[in-house]
């Protein structure tokens, strides 16, 4: 069975060079939806979605809504704040 | 080949920026930090964001040393299961003591065989027992933590350092016994001033191997006090083609400058071309 998010959770920060993550449980059958606010959003909106959904995609969860507000984040910052955020959503980590 | 540890800086695991810009300042070595730069409930993000780091980025020569939390807390056998999964160059380990030092290396030998650690003594116990620490099974370090001693002992830190003077010298001594690098603690002020510059003096002076830095300024005068100085240099040759010159004419002692060349000038200046071949370098300057 496909993990469901239950709760919403954040992770992140809007300092630079980091981005700040948020994910909510979507509606049943809505699948994965993705919205994203950047500093680069013109020349790098379609990298930071592809890497979003990538992440994603590796946690095997839907019915999610995730909104990143990105201050510059390269890849591996994106990924790993997803990451935690859906971890936290999840109730796998400590953070909040 | 084995490189050299004289300057390993510490950055926040939780800052991306922080992290993006570690292998500019010129450092050996960096230390992406777990523990104390990291607030309780910010402990897993920024566990994910090393390890995404040290699988993502591109460090070059540099070392890639992470502090993660002591086994004794919430954190720490997490953090060591996550960052030994992204293969770092060593892992630091707070509080450490033969005990717990013995169960990191367990770990270590089952995940990243290939993995160093450095034991960061920082407790009356673990500075007292410093040579055991430093013949556990992947110890290559030995890297003493003032702070976290002198509140262990009872005391504060002083400018001049009176108070960690006796650990100073039980780990160097301790390191040096197991043929392992020997690390001091980092000066905790962020500007560069004349108690800074003698306080990494000292610490050369001592015999520690690298010292650590809390602030990207410290790291060139780290490097610079912890490199052969182009005399030291040139002097280490002459040793060595006085040490040779009496061995094939069959004298038994040489001398040099009029000072007796023995045995041990001979080892301290192969240690001094060593470390200059380590480093690339003609003088107290880095070449690359």
């Amino acid at each position: 069975m496909r993990p469901t998010i239950l709760r919403p959770a954040q992770a992140g920060s809007l300092e630079s060079s980091d981005c700040l993550v948020t994910v909510s449980p979507g509606e049943p059958g809505s699948g994965v939806k993705v919205n994203i606010q950047s500093i680069v959003m013109n020349q790098f909106g379609d990298e930071i979605r592809a890497t979003v959904e990538k992440a994603v995609a590796e946690t095997n969860v839907t019915d999610i809504l995730i909104d990143v507000n990105d201050r510059g984040a390269v890849d591996f910052v994106l990924r790993a704040r997803v990451l935690t955020a859906i971890d936290r959503a999840l109730g796998k980590e400590e953070g909040r | 080949m084995k490189s050299l540890r004289r300057s390993l800086l510490f950055v926040p695991g939780n800052n991306p920026g922080m992290i993006l810009s570690a292998p500019v300042f010129g450092a050996d070595a960096v230390i992406l930090d777990l523990e104390d730069s990291v607030a309780p409930n910010q402990k897993d993000a920024a566990r994910r964001l090393v390890s995404e780091a040290l699988r993502t980025l591109a460090f070059g020569k540099i070392e890639r040393i992470v502090r993660v939390n002591a086994l004794s807390t919430p954190f720490g056998e997490k953090d060591i299961g996550t960052i030994l999964a992204a293969k770092p160059d060593a892992l630091l380990v707070p509080k450490a003591e033969p005990e717990s030092l013995r169960r990191v290396s367990a770990m270590v030998d089952e995940m990243a065989p290939e993995t160093g650690i450095i034991a960061l003594l920082e407790t009356a116990l673990g500075v007292e027992l410093a040579y055991q620490c430093a013949l556990v099974p992947h110890v290559n370090g030995l890297f003493l933590g003032a702070e976290d001693f002198t509140a262990d002992i009872g005391t504060s830190r002083s400018a001049e350092g009176i108070e960690i003077s006796y650990a100073r010298q039980r780990v160097v001594i301790a390191a040096a016994a197991a043929r392992i690098d020997s690390i001091d603690t980092p000066y905790t002020g962020t500007e560069v001033t004349d108690e800074f510059l003698a306080d990494v003096r000292l610490a050369r002076k001592l015999g520690f191997t690298g010292k650590a830095c809390i602030s990207p300024r410290h790291v060139q005068a780290v490097n610079e006090v912890f490199s052969p100085t182009q005399e030291e240099i040139v002097f280490a040759k002459r040793v060595l083609e006085a040490a040779e010159d009496g061995r094939r004419r069959g004298v038994g002692a040489v001398s040099l400058d009029g000072k007796m060349i023995d045995p041990p000038i001979e080892a301290r200046a192969r240690q001094v071309l060593m470390r200059a071949g380590l480093l690339g370098v003609e003088g107290g300057k880095r070449n690359g």
